[in-house]
């Protein structure tokens, strides 16, 4: 057994308390803010807490309710894409909700805006290519949310 | 060589490391329960979306209370006395002298004055007596109050189920039990059962006081969707645990806005459901339980009366098929400065096609009233065809009497009397002309003009058979294999 006494000994015991404490708190917090729901797809998770809770109640009066979620607009279809991008945006607004250091009404950032303007051209690919055929002759680059970007939800 | 000289270093080493990762753990530790300090403020945040001025509880029966916490619905739903027509529907306000039966100074213009065959449709009913266009929900008990129809014939407290609001009373009177005070209500005369009434219908009759969410409160929706649902193999269902929340957004209106009747001595109020809603299943139903209003009076025909059956034929429509409930186009979602609420200014969707159409349909307000007002004009026309058709044969079977024809021999004109006259009534009293499922108030009016020619036609032939179904031809080729079929697989 070893001797406890000496003055590593009881820095060590310390030590792995901190950590104990730590991962215990760590764990409930996670528990606590429902983390896990943020791996999966139910649009409710992304009103956990209550900044969309606006944007969600909006969505069940949206026409696009029937057909797509919140996870079929706002990330990419690829599975390693898909996660990639909701750590990230996962990282983005736990920092602005816990902060406070956001704009309010909340704002769709560009990089959010580019996926989800990609995801309208994936559904609606035979109506977009002939509209892109005829934009690229006008030389200007389209985007289906400027017009349409009440269909998921208001603003 | 030896490793002597290394070993006071290396446990100094090992003693800022340990110390390094007690501090760093005691400040994981402090960051995640700041953390979650900070997760649980929000959680109450979330709690209170609104400023609670007031407590709610289950007896809570006075709107204005509600409206302390909920300022701007509360100011919607007192702007449903708003009095605006549209072109088939709503009300002006009517002037009329006050008087001591009838202190109201305005009401809605009289259908029977606008179009007189009514009164010849419901002779004998005192829907002949008075009927008049509705107005909002503010003036829901007034209006039932002070209808002259309240003399024509004396009418029993079951009325107030969906004139008033009865979430409180029932409770009251059945000793906090809903459907005993249901019970306990509905056999009263009118007059006795207003007195446990205060409210038109009120916050309570639809919404949860402490979580706000939607709630099903009157006893005949309850009872008549279980029967429903039992229909379509669903056995017990209740509507408050196992109705989505879009379907909700329907079922709460589906409490009043249906087709009904007063069913046995008890007046118990029951929906005609237990076969389905549609006009042909309603009519079986009726069928079965020989149900009858009254006895028409030039026809002699054991008759029904159509209540405003909206759920049912909007239950038929390509917005019910599309998942669209009743509240997205009768109270849509509006800004009211920084927040959004449903509307509560409960209205025809006609009086605000910004929010209620152009949400799903991208099209300028003119283009989108002018595609209802196509529809409900072709429906109009029908109905009017419809209307002629049953008032000819009201016409045949009054001289038919007078002739002396006995009820066997008018027996077959007069079922389809009583099948055709609903049918049109049931598009007729429908609130929408036609606009809530156009293509099924086209085909309901269309057979109902079939059959009202088929009565006048039994009046002249004995020997005719009536055909209450199309023949069953032989399917075309083209209806087994339409083109196009084969690739689609």
């Amino acid at each position: 057994m070893p001797r406890l006494s000496s003055r590593f000994g009881v820095i060590s015991l310390i030590a792995a308390l901190g950590v104990g404490v730590a991962a215990g708190v760590g764990g409930f917090t996670f528990l606590y803010a429902r983390g896990a729901a943020y791996m999966f797809d139910d649009p409710a998770a992304c009103a956990n807490c209550h900044v969309m809770n606006e944007q969600l109640n909006n969505w069940y009066r949206s026409s696009h309710h029937t057909v797509a979620a919140c996870n079929d607009c706002h990330t990419p279809k690829n599975f390693f894409a898909k996660y990639i991008h909701k750590a990230r945006n996962g990282w983005h607004h736990s920092v602005a909700f816990t902060s406070g250091d956001f704009h309010e009404p909340i704002q769709i950032g560009p990089v959010n805006r580019r996926v989800t303007e990609q995801r309208c051209r994936e559904c609606h690919e035979p109506v977009v290519d002939s509209i892109d055929a005829h934009a690229a002759q006008q030389q200007s680059e389209l985007s289906c949310i400027r017009c349409h970007r009440d269909v998921g939800h208001a603003h | 060589m030896t490793p002597e000289p290394n070993v006071p270093h290396r446990k100094r080493r090992n003693l800022v490391l340990l110390i390094s990762v007690a501090v760093v753990a005691a400040l994981a530790a402090a960051g995640a329960a700041a953390l979650a300090v900070n997760i649980m403020e929000k959680k109450q945040e979330a709690k209170n979306p609104y400023f609670r001025v007031t407590e709610l509880t289950d007896q809570t029966e006075d709107p204005e209370v509600w409206g302390k916490n909920f300022p701007l619905q509360y100011d919607g739903y007192k702007r449903t006395v708003d009095m605006v027509r549209t072109r088939f529907g709503g009300s002006e306000a009517v002037p009329r002298d006050p008087s001591d039966k009838d202190p109201r100074a305005a009401t809605a213009q009289s259908r029977l004055d606008e179009d007189p065959r009514l009164r010849t449709f419901w002779n004998g009913y005192a829907f002949a007596v008075d009927f008049r266009e509705e107005r909002g929900h503010a003036y829901m008990l007034e209006d039932q109050i002070f209808t002259e129809r309240q003399q024509a014939s004396p009418q029993p407290g079951t009325c107030l189920h969906c004139h008033g609001s009865m979430y409180v009373p029932y409770m009251k009177a059945g000793d906090g039990d809903l459907i005993k005070g249901f019970e306990k209500l509905n056999p009263l005369p009118y007059a006795e059962a207003r007195k446990h009434v205060t409210h038109p219908v009120a916050c309570i009759d639809c919404h949860d006081p402490q979580t706000l969410a939607l709630r099903v409160t009157r006893p005949g929706f309850l009872e008549g969707i279980r029967a429903l649902k039992a229909s379509q193999g669903v056995a017990d269902y209740d509507v408050n645990t196992q109705a989505t929340r879009q379907e909700m957004r329907t079922y709460v209106c589906g409490q009043c806005h249906v087709e009904y009747y007063f069913k046995g001595k008890e007046k118990r109020l029951t929906y005609p459901w237990a076969k389905g809603i549609k006009v042909e299943q309603i009519l079986e139903y009726y069928e079965e339980v020989g149900h009858k209003d009254w006895t028409h009076k030039q026809a002699g025909t054991a008759n029904l009366k159509a209540q405003h059956p909206e759920f049912e034929l909007f239950s038929q429509g390509i917005h019910a098929r599309s998942g669209v409930a009743c509240a997205d186009c009768h109270m849509p979602y509006t800004r009211e400065g920084a927040q959004k609420i449903s509307d509560h200014h409960v209205r025809s969707p006609l009086l605000n096609i910004n929010h209620a159409c152009q949400t799903c349909h991208r099209w300028p307000e003119e283009e989108l009233a002018a595609r209802v007002h196509q529809i409900q004009g072709r429906t109009y026309e029908l109905r009017n065809r419809g209307m002629d058709a049953v008032v000819g044969l009201i016409q045949d079977l009054e001289k038919a009497v007078a002739a002396g024809k006995t009820d066997e021999e008018l027996k077959t004109a007069r079922a389809l009397h009583r099948r055709a006259q609903f049918m049109v009534d049931f598009v007729e009293a429908e609130n929408s002309m036609g606009f809530h499922a156009d293509q099924e108030a086209a085909r309901i009016l269309g057979v109902a003009v079939d059959l009202a020619r088929q009565g006048q036609l039994a009046l002249r032939d004995p020997n005719f058979q009536p055909q209450l179904q199309p023949t069953n031809v032989t399917p075309t080729p083209r209806e087994v294999s339409p083109p196009g079929a084969a690739e689609k697989k």
